[in-house]
């Protein structure tokens, strides 16, 4: 319940963050600490530093160019809420907008979320299947790391001990290419963490998917990619299809037994999951090319 | 490592400026308790339960899982702040005694935080956005129904519409609580 003492910075620029962060021996980076804080009250993290990213201006704002960019002091509800967002990464939008619980998306960040990296992660899995990117940044410069290659195991990333997330950055989304994240929470909430979800993206050409991206949260170790039911879905058309490619979502992803649900039932909600979700993300996607089938099914599942 | 052990933080607190010493590690819930706002509460240790909910810079969080100084420069609320300085209540407060949304009282100070932050953006929220705006805070003793009943009547009455429930607690005739035997 109380944490232990700990040097605590709260820098005003991003390079003293850096400088902060790679001079304190043992320190980490807190943005929303949302994460962070609870692992520090039961003390299974203990930093002898805290660099404190909170006072630098210009790293709250989402912008969209070419690219959307969410920087490390953007809240999960400005994610879940953003017009572009919503537009170019629904997955991400969806992910945010079920994260936690409200005053957890007042303070959460998207970019935290990521280097936190934990196992049920909404945000992680919707980052993977839109091709994010992830842009790390120390001393000693910045480096870009594919969503799909930053996580890799439970609380670990791909990040050095001085690099700090500065922003993930999403592509725009093209005609024919839509999104879509369903989850399922502990004792069948909508929110909190997900004992099982899911994240498609898709593109769309004509009747079918001509190309595809899953990722799963909540079953496993970490987040992963799913290329079992990426392969599979290339040519589907209608639920029957979906539902045959969702079979293999979990194709060569260690599922895991905890508190909260076993191998089986795990193992069957992503299924149920990665189906609703290809759904949704397949009628966005025929929505962006002027399609319209009333008798689709698909968007969020309420608790 | 030479360390400052304490830094300075100012914070308003229901509109009172306090500045003082804290240690880095010091919770926020726990320097505003020490201060005397004794209506937040620390109710779960794992960041779930929202006891603890308190309204800085606007939005309703939770107070458990911020240090103090993270809010240093902010305007906190705390449960004691809702309600006129004469000690008149909150009509939230009112709607949460006429609608028997509470039983042990625990998590009131948190729904009420929550509650309020809801009907500072929303003047006329459905059952389902109240159920929503609450998933953070949990109760062990009511089932959540009069919670929701109370926030929605709470909505209409600061709307000035009528209230779709009657109270379900009887008040006497100069307006104050039956008490047992009464």
């Amino acid at each position: 319940m109380y944490p232990r003492p700990f040097d605590y910075f709260a820098p005003l620029t991003f390079a003293d963050a850096l400088e902060a962060l790679s001079d304190q021996e043992g320190a980490k980076v807190m943005s929303g600490g949302m994460s962070l804080i609870p692992m520090m009250k039961v003390r299974v993290l203990a930093p002898a530093a805290l660099v404190d990213l909170g006072r630098i201006p210009g790293f709250d704002t989402i912008t969209t160019d070419d690219v959307v960019s969410i920087p490390a002091l953007v809240r999960h509800r400005q994610v879940a809420a953003d017009p572009e967002v919503q537009r170019h990464a629904a997955a991400l939008s969806e992910a945010a907008a079920a994260a936690g619980d409200p005053q957890v998306r007042a303070r959460g960040t998207t970019c935290g979320s990521m280097a936190h990296a934990d196992p049920a992660g909404d945000q992680p899995a919707a980052a993977i299947a839109l091709d994010s990117t992830v842009v790390a940044t120390s001393r000693r410069g910045t480096r870009r790391i594919p969503a799909r290659d930053f996580f890799q195991d439970t609380f670990s990333t791909a990040l050095s001990h001085d690099e700090i997330v500065e922003r993930i950055e999403v592509p725009l989304s093209a005609p024919g290419e839509g999104s879509a994240y369903l989850k399922i929470g502990r004792r069948g909430r909508a929110e909190g963490f997900p004992v099982a979800g899911v994240a498609v993206w898709v593109r769309a050409e004509g009747d079918g998917v001509v190309a595809a991206r899953v990722a799963v949260t909540g079953v496993s170790s970490q987040p992963y990619a799913s290329p079992g039911m990426e392969q599979a879905l290339v040519g589907a058309v209608d639920t029957t299809t979906i539902t045959a490619a969702s079979q293999q979502v979990l194709d060569g992803i260690p599922v895991l037994a905890d508190l909260h649900g076993g191998v089986a039932y795990k193992s069957h909600l992503a299924s149920v999951l990665a189906a609703r979700a290809a759904q949704a993300a397949l009628a966005r996607a025929r929505r962006s090319l002027g399609r319209y089938d009333i008798s689709e099914r698909g968007g969020h599942l309420w608790n | 490592m030479t360390v400052e052990s304490t830094r300075q933080v100012a914070i308003r607190i229901n509109q009172i400026p306090f500045v003082t010493e804290v240690a880095p590690e010091t919770l926020l819930v726990h320097h505003l308790r020490q201060l005397g706002f004794t209506g937040t509460r620390v109710g779960c240790e794992t960041s779930a339960c929202g006891a603890c909910t308190v309204i800085v810079d606007g939005s309703a969080v939770k107070s458990c899982t911020m240090f103090a100084v993270q809010a240093e420069g902010t305007d906190v609320t705390t449960v004691e702040g809702l309600g006129d300085s004469g000690g008149g209540l909150h009509p939230l407060a009112t709607a949460f005694l006429d609608h028997q949304g509470l039983q042990c009282g625990f998590c009131t100070s948190g729904m009420l935080m929550s509650a309020a932050a809801l009907l500072d953006r929303s003047a006329d929220p459905s059952a389902d956005e109240v159920r929503s705006a609450l998933e953070g805070n949990l109760c062990r003793c009511t089932g959540y129904e009069t919670i929701v009943r109370a926030v929605l009547a709470a909505a209409a009455e600061r709307r000035g519409a009528p209230a779709d429930a009657p109270p379900t607690v009887v008040r006497r005739a100069d307006g104050g609580y039956l008490s047992r035997g009464e």
